[in-house]
Order: C-alpha cells, then sequence, then structure tokens
C-alpha cells in the first residue's frame, strides 16, 4: 500500500482518499472470492482488477468532471463502501479454513515464517517492477506529470489519461494490499479501511525524510526509503500501544504521529 | 506553404461577468516557413494569450487557427506539441524540479514521439546530452543526474531552450525567455536561442520586453497593444527602426 500512495502522492501531488475504499474492496473481493473456493491467483487478479477500477473513477470523476481530487477521492471512497457492503453481503467476513496465500511457503515451520517470506518476496517484486517501470519512457512522463504538469503537456502527453492510469495503479497496488491483510488477520471488515490513508501518508513521508538525508537518490533508493518508511512508521504505532495507550486512540495517535512526521520541519524552517 | 495561419482569433477571460476582457481582439496573422517573428507590446496586451493559444492552451472563443495547412483550432495542447516547441515566461515551468537533466531531456526529446515502456535513458543517450549542455558552458555537463529543482532559474531557462530545440519543431516559442535572467545569462541564452534559430532554420516567436533585443534579432517585428495587433514591419523596415522609435510607440500607446 506505502507504494501506492508514494504513486499518487509523490507522482501526482494528490493525497488520494480512494485509499481507504480500495483497501477494504481489495479485502472484501478476496473474502467474499475465497469463500466461494475461487483458486488464489485468479483472486489477484480480480482483486487487482477491482482496485484499478475505483482508481480510474477517482482519475476520471477528478479530471474530465473538473472536481477536486481531494473530493473525487471522497466520493469514490463512500461509494465504495456501499460496493463493499454488497460484495462481503455483510459488515464482516470471516476467513477460517480457507487457504491463504502464505501457503505457497508450506515448507516452513512456523505461520509467521512464511507470511514474512511472502511480504519479502511480494516486496522484492514490487520494488524490482517499480524501479523498472518508473524509468521507462512512460514512466518518467507520470512522475513529471504530477511536476510540471503544464510542460509535460506541452511534451505531448495526455495528462488526464496520465492521472487517470496511475490512480488506476496506485489503487491497484492498494488493493493488493488489502488482500493480504484480509488473509492474514483470516477476516475482513468494512471498516477496516478507514484512516488507512493516514497510514500510507505516514509511512511515505517518513521514508522521504530518511531519503532526503542523500543528495540525489536513485528511484530504486526512493522505494526503498518508502519500504523503510513502512516499517518504522508501524514500529512507532506499535510503540506507542506498547506504552499503554488504549487501542481505541489508535487512529488518533496514527493522525498525530504523521502531524508530527510533516510538521516538525516546517516549524523549524519558518524559525529561521 | 504558411507555417501558421491565424484568422480573426479571439479571446476574452471571465465572460459575461463584470471583470470581462477582450486578451484578443480578432487577430489575424500569417507566417512564412523560417520566418523569425518578435513580438513586442506593453504589459497586458495580449502577448503570452496569443502564445497560449497558438500552443493550445485555451481555446479561441471566435476564429481558426492552422499550422502548415492543418486546422488546429480544436486540438488540445498536447496534440499540437506535433509542431511546437515552447519555452515558458515563467522559468521554473519549463522543466520538471523532481526529475534529473538527463530524464527532463529524455522527456523533451520525446515531443513528438508516444512514450512507451522502453528505458531510453542509456549511454548513448546520455552522451547527447552531455554534448547539448555543454554549449552553455555551465558546467552542468557533469551534473546531468542533478535534479533540476535543484538549479537557478537561469539554469532552468537555459535548459528548457536546449529541451526545446533538440528535436527541430516546427515552429518554436519563445516567451520572454530571458526576462528572468541576469544580464550576462540573458545575452548568452539569447545568443544561443539566435544561433539554433538561424542554423536549424526554425519557424520561431520570440515575445520580449528588451527592444534593444527585438531590434537585433528577428526578421519581423510586431507590436501588440489591447489584444491587437498594431504594428507590423517586415526585415526591410525593421532594419530602419530605431530604439527611440519603440520607445515612442509604449508613450502613444499608454496615452490613448
Ligand atoms: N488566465 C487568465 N484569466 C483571466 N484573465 C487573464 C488570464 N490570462 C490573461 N488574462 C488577461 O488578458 C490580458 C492579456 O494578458 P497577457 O498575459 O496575454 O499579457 P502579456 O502581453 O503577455 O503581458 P506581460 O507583458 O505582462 O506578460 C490581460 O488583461 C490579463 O489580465
Ligand atoms: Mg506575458
Amino acid at each position: 500500500m506505502g507504494f501506492g500512495i508514494y504513486i499518487s502522492l509523490r507522482i501526482f501531488n494528490i493525497p488520494d482518499i480512494t485509499t481507504d475504499g480500495s483497501y477494504t474492496l481489495g479485502a472484501a473481493v478476496t473474502a467474499s472470492l475465497l469463500t466461494q473456493g475461487i483458486a488464489l491467483p485468479l483472486v489477484v487478479l480480480i482483486v487487482m482488477g477491482a482496485g484499478a477500477l475505483a482508481g480510474a473513477c477517482t482519475g476520471i470523476i477528478h479530471t474530465r468532471f473538473k472536481i477536486q481530487p481531494l473530493l473525487a477521492g471522497i466520493l469514490v471512497m463512500t461509494s465504495l463502501y456501499s460496493v463493499n457492503l454488497n460484495i462481503m453481503g455483510r459488515s464482516n467476513l470471516p476467513l477460517l479454513g480457507v487457504e491463504n496465500a502464505a501457503g505457497m511457503f508450506r515448507f516452513l515451520p512456523s505461520i509467521q515464517t512464511q507470511w514474512l517470506l511472502l511480504l519479502l518476496v511480494i516486496i522484492i517484486f514490487l520494488v524490482a517492477f517499480l524501479s523498472w517501470f518508473l524509468k521507462t519512457d512512460f514512466g518518467v512522463s507520470m512522475r513529471a506529470t504530477g511536476n510540471s504538469e503544464l510542460m509535460v503537456r506541452a511534451l505531448g502527453v495526455n495528462t488526464q489519461n496520465m492521472k487517470v492510469i496511475g490512480l488506476a495503479m496506485a489503487n491497484a497496488l492498494t488493493s493488493v494490499s488489502g488482500f493480504l491483510v484480509c488473509q492474514f488477520q483470516q477476516f475482513s471488515d468494512i471498516n477496516m479501511g478507514i484512516g488507512i490513508v493516514i497510514f500510507g501518508l505516514g509511512s511515505v513521508m517518513m521514508g522521504e525524510a530518511f531519503i532526503s538525508i542523500l543528495k540525489a537518490p536513485s528511484i530504486l533508493k526512493r522505494l526503498l526509503g518508502v519500504v523503510l518508511g513502512c516499517v518504522v512508521f508501524r514500529l512507532i504505532v506499535a510503540v506507542a500501544l506498547d506504552l499503554g495507550i488504549n487501542p481505541n486512540w489508535l487512529k488518533a495517535v496514527t493522525a498525530v504521529i504523521v502531524l508530527l512526521v510533516v510538521g516538525i520541519p516546517n516549524l523549524k524552517k519558518s524559525s529561521i | 506553404m504558411k507555417m501558421l495561419d491565424i484568422e480573426q482569433l479571439t479571446k476574452y477571460f471571465n465572460r459575461g461577468t463584470p471583470s470581462e476582457v477582450v486578451a484578443l481582439d480578432h487577430v489575424s496573422l500569417a507566417m512564412e516557413e523560417k520566418e523569425f517573428l518578435v513580438i513586442i507590446g506593453s504589459n497586458g496586451s495580449g502577448k503570452t494569450t496569443l502564445l497560449n493559444l497558438i500552443a493550445g492552451n485555451h481555446f479561441a472563443d471566435a476564429g481558426s487557427l492552422s499550422i502548415q495547412n492543418i486546422d488546429v483550432t480544436s486540438q488540445p495542447d498536447y496534440a499540437r506539441s506535433k509542431w511546437i516547441a515552447r519555452v515558458f515566461q515563467d522559468p521554473l515551468k519549463g522543466t520538471a524540479p523532481d526529475l534529473s537533466i538527463l530524464e527532463n531531456f529524455r522527456l523533451a526529446s520525446l515531443r513528438t514521439k508516444s512514450k512507451s515502456l522502453r528505458t531510453g535513458i542509456n549511454q548513448l543517450f546520455r552522451k547527447r546530452v552531455q554534448e547539448l549542455v555543454s554549449v552553455l558552458n555551465l558546467g552542468l555537463e557533469n551534473k546531468l543526474d542533478t535534479l533540476v529543482g535543484k538549479l537557478s532559474g537561469g539554469q532552468r531557462q537555459a535548459l528548457t531552450l536546449l529541451m526545446a530545440t533538440m528535436d527541430q519543431p516546427k515552429l518554436l516559442l519563445l516567451d520572454e525567455p530571458t526576462a528572468a535572467l541576469d544580464p550576462r545569462s540573458s545575452a548568452v541564452v539569447m545568443e544561443l536561442a539566435n544561433r539554433i534559430i538561424t542554423v536549424q532554420q526554425l519557424t520561431a516567436i520570440l515575445v520580449t520586453h528588451n527592444l534593444k533585443q527585438a531590434l537585433d534579432y528577428g526578421s519581423r517585428l510586431i507590436m501588440m497593444d489591447s489584444g491587437q495587433i498594431k504594428r507590423d514591419f517586415q526585415q526591410i523596415e525593421k532594419s530602419t527602426l530605431q530604439l527611440a522609435d519603440m520607445q515612442q510607440w509604449f508613450y502613444e500607446s499608454a496615452a490613448v
């Protein structure tokens, strides 16, 4: 999911709220298809397709109807709530006794190591894929779109289509993370996506903070920075909970941490 | 063949509201191939609007526009990039700050081509950009992986000019390319622009407030005022113009 947010935020300059919905969408689709006995590889594809569709909707609402990206995201996120509810048929769908993705690595002794290996494989794959993709001519134009729209249009890029494609990619990635989390926790819940966009934002910004120490970071290093950001952000939240903060305050705590990560450097700057 | 043919082009801003402006008022203008047109005119006279309409950033409210006899009146900017390359009035607009110099050039080299899933930045391309950039004598040829956002406005404007001309555009639009530059960089960029235009025999439009530039460069001069073309000099008449004449026009138009 970190990568999804990375694409939409850095590449398009839009914090994409659709994320909240497409994350749950990924989980909802996964839970309902798996309980119906559909094979995992097929499920992944459908999940990605569904996420991409959600992202494309946001993109189209934003570019064709000229609605601000934030509002476009909220519109899609809100309607996804109903979509998700209908996909699952109820607000919480358990996944007990169903084969999950980590089962691929059954030869490993414990469930934890199986998941660890799965995540590692996925992360390596995504980092490799994205660092290739973002360096292709198409990828470079996509990165430039959020950066200097007037220029890329003058260089012959249809930035509206580019935004739709980018948002579709970003939300496909997000829904895959819903797919994974749903299997990891063995249930899908209609509310699981609430505030997840903040989580992603925090991770990406944290990653950027690490990377900003480097002078001219390559794409690869930036992507690794996002991975690192995600892990560290998780850890910070875990530590906060460990320190005895009531789990009911979890979302507020995440929001505050994001505020700290984003805000403190600005405070310093303005005081000079 | 006419490179550019503009007929009765009209553009309003905020039409139908109290703040309505006629930014372009029935402008007609034809340009031959290889013509180097210089446009002067006071602030708000419609120079940038004219370029924006030619490039397709805005659509005209009336009138038509064709490039090489193809009617492009309703084509968007990214479609017109087949013919047109631009240097913007704002030096920050012509480059993408979070991309490296090399990546910016890569995009520019694809202005008329499709952006495919190829990794187009290879050693050969790097060499080519290195040679292009070394012409500037700014030492940038050894910093091709630097993010463009870390460069000064002048450096970025100079790069934009190189990017715009790297694949022989049919029509080059320069909107006050040197307005944000110090006198030295300004001279460097203007000399370079002139050299490229002459050597590559480009059709070009230069907007400038620098009357000396307007005298020294170009093969035709027009002056705009209140969204209209008020004066038009071909090469021969242009060469007889004096700085003082031109200054006089500005006071005349202000007095009206
Ligand atoms: N996007 C816009 N919205 C509303 N009015 C605009 C817009 N762009 C230009 N105008 C108006 O159109 C008129 C022409 O502006 P334009 O930018 O073409 O002038 P210019 O000749 O380029 O001036 P300058 O020398 O200052 O660059 C001005 O009155 C300006 O206020
Ligand atoms: Mg202007």
